[in-house]
């Protein structure tokens, strides 16, 4: 049998996939939620030794990205009249094409890479896809939700390489970057409701409109 | 050949009106409703024989054609797949071409027998399939492609046989990414849900259902029954490569085929009473995601 850390990093790359091909905007908040939850189980399957540091830090993931950022965001589009990403810069299927061609350039060029003390060699080729596809959804999608869900994307993909060296980096990092990005998703949030009682949209090509 | 090897498809085709019917049946119990009797298709089919045909005169020699064609493909490509496990009846190098290419033949003359009734309706319902088929039929390369790799042989005896079974040790996340990509496909080849409503009868609405509106009696039996058969020949594909998981003797593995295609169904009854039908442009995005996913799944058995 394949080792459990393997099968959440799979899971991790399909939930990207599903950021990726869903409009709908209550779905892209569930699926950065089920990828938040997917890397609070990561550090517990990559080391088995629980010390109290992996255990605070997956307690602490599955907190913050998998129960209160989603209930942000949701709470933030719970007046939105628009719940669907309509027209995206890129295309659904193209952005699909796009992420695919991202995981088999992160899958060929990761072995490259010279990192000691990898726990799985998965590891690194699934956090440079997950970065990519977060990049991909941030700059082509139009609702500010799906951007602050495209950067969330990102950034767990910034996690997932951070767990590679869990070991070397100390706690306080960990849980800084943690706080870093909720306080971010926390601005936003507040961005995301503001905007959409000024606008009546969550459309962000609003923002070239704002003038003196 | 051995015995059970010529049993499967024989097997197959006895029990496929009964496949259907019984994806019918858990949908209806999944939504609160009796359903109709498993197997219902059998009797329906029964009926159908027994009555006349009705020929418009617009038509020609392709509309009579296309249910006949629609059997015999999906007949033809049943005896490439090795349905006990071990080995098929008809197997070369390459068959998984032939497997794809029989589907789109019977496919192809389907709409041909559509589109000469000269009907605005079956027209739609012909271009629409064709559509839907334009996508799938990459992503379903795709996934044979997957399982080329996985396995090293270009058979369908070899991809869904023994060594899968092989495969399964080393490839375990590939091989059921794949089986996900294919139940996603065989939903849109046998126009369930997702991608078509076999209970709808509003004909701008239809795409299978609307391109055999003008048969009749036999005929339309014939297609009827090439549909189920379609529909237990791409389940007993995705329970071939789930099955493969525990190597069994052929006879046990023919048995095993039983229940799977029943578990089958009852998975396309939970996503047809889950899902709502997706609107004609999100199809494609469909198909999409299930090339992703088996291109995901490559890219892991490649690295």
């Amino acid at each position: 049998m394949r080792p459990v850390h393997e099968l959440l990093l799979m899971l991790v790359v399909l939930t990207d996939f599903w950021v990726l091909g869903t409009g709908r905007l209550s779905s892209t908040i569930r699926a950065a939620a089920c990828q938040g939850a997917l890397l609070a189980m990561l550090p517990l399957a990559l080391y088995r030794d629980a010390s109290p540091h992996m255990l605070a830090l997956a307690a602490g993931t599955l907190l913050v990205k998998a129960f209160w950022l989603p209930r942000l965001l949701t709470r933030a589009i719970r007046e939105a009249t628009d719940r669907r990403e309509v027209e995206p810069l890129l295309g659904f299927n193209m952005s699909l094409v796009l992420g695919a061609v991202a995981v088999a350039v992160a899958f060929s060029i990761s072995p490259g890479l010279p990192i000691p003390g990898l726990r799985s060699d998965l590891l690194v080729p699934v956090a440079l896809s997950t970065v990519m596809i977060g990049l991909i959804v941030l700059t082509t999608r139009r609702k500010a939700v799906t951007q602050v869900v495209g950067y969330l994307v990102l950034e767990n993909g910034i996690y997932v390489f951070g767990l590679s060296q869990a070991e070397r980096v100390p706690f306080l990092v960990d849980v800084g970057v943690l706080l870093d990005v909720f306080a971010g998703v926390f601005v936003m949030g507040i961005v995301v409701f503001h905007m959409n009682r000024a606008f009546d949209s969550l459309d962000t090509s609003n923002f070239a409109e704002l003038e003196e | 050949m051995t015995l059970t090897a010529a049993l499967g498809p024989l097997l197959l085709f006895a029990v496929a009106p009964a496949v259907t019917g019984l994806a019918n049946r858990a949908k209806s119990a999944l939504t609160g409703r009796r359903g109709a009797p498993v197997l219902q298709g059998y009797a329906d089919l029964a009926k159908l024989w027994r009555k006349g045909v009705v020929y418009s005169r617009t038509t020609t020699v392709l509309f009579r054609i296309a249910p006949v064609a629609a059997v015999a493909t999906a007949a033809l490509a049943t005896w490439l797949v090795p349905l006990d496990g071990v080995s098929a009846c008809v197997s070369f190098a390459g068959d998984l071409v032939a497997f794809a290419g029989l589907l789109a033949l019977g496919r192809h003359l389907l709409v041909l027998g559509a589109l000469d009734t000269g009907s605005s309706f079956e027209g739609m319902g012909a271009s629409r399939e064709v559509t839907i088929a334009a996508f799938a039929e990459p992503a379903l390369l795709l996934c044979f492609t997957l399982l080329v790799v996985a396995t090293g042989g270009l058979r369908l005896q070899d991809m869904l046989g023994v060594p899968l079974a092989h495969a399964w040790s080393a490839a375990s996340p590939s091989l059921v990414l794949a089986a996900a990509a294919l139940f996603m496909l065989s939903l849109a080849e046998n126009c369930r849900v997702p991608v078509d409503d076999p209970l709808t009868h509003l004909e701008l609405t239809m795409i299978h259902e609307v391109m055999i509106l003008d048969h009749s009696g036999p005929d339309l039996a014939l297609l009827q029954y090439a549909a189920s058969l379609k529909t237990a020949l791409l389940g007993a594909v995705v329970v071939r490569v789930f099955a493969a998981c525990l190597p069994l003797p052929p006879a046990v593995a023919l048995a095993v085929l039983l229940p799977g295609l029943a578990l089958y169904a009852a998975g396309i009854g939970i996503v047809e009473s889950g899902v709502a039908r997706l609107r004609m442009q999100k199809v494609p995005q469909l198909m999409a995601a299930a090339a992703a996913v088996a291109g995901f799944g490559l890219i892991l058995l490649l690295r």
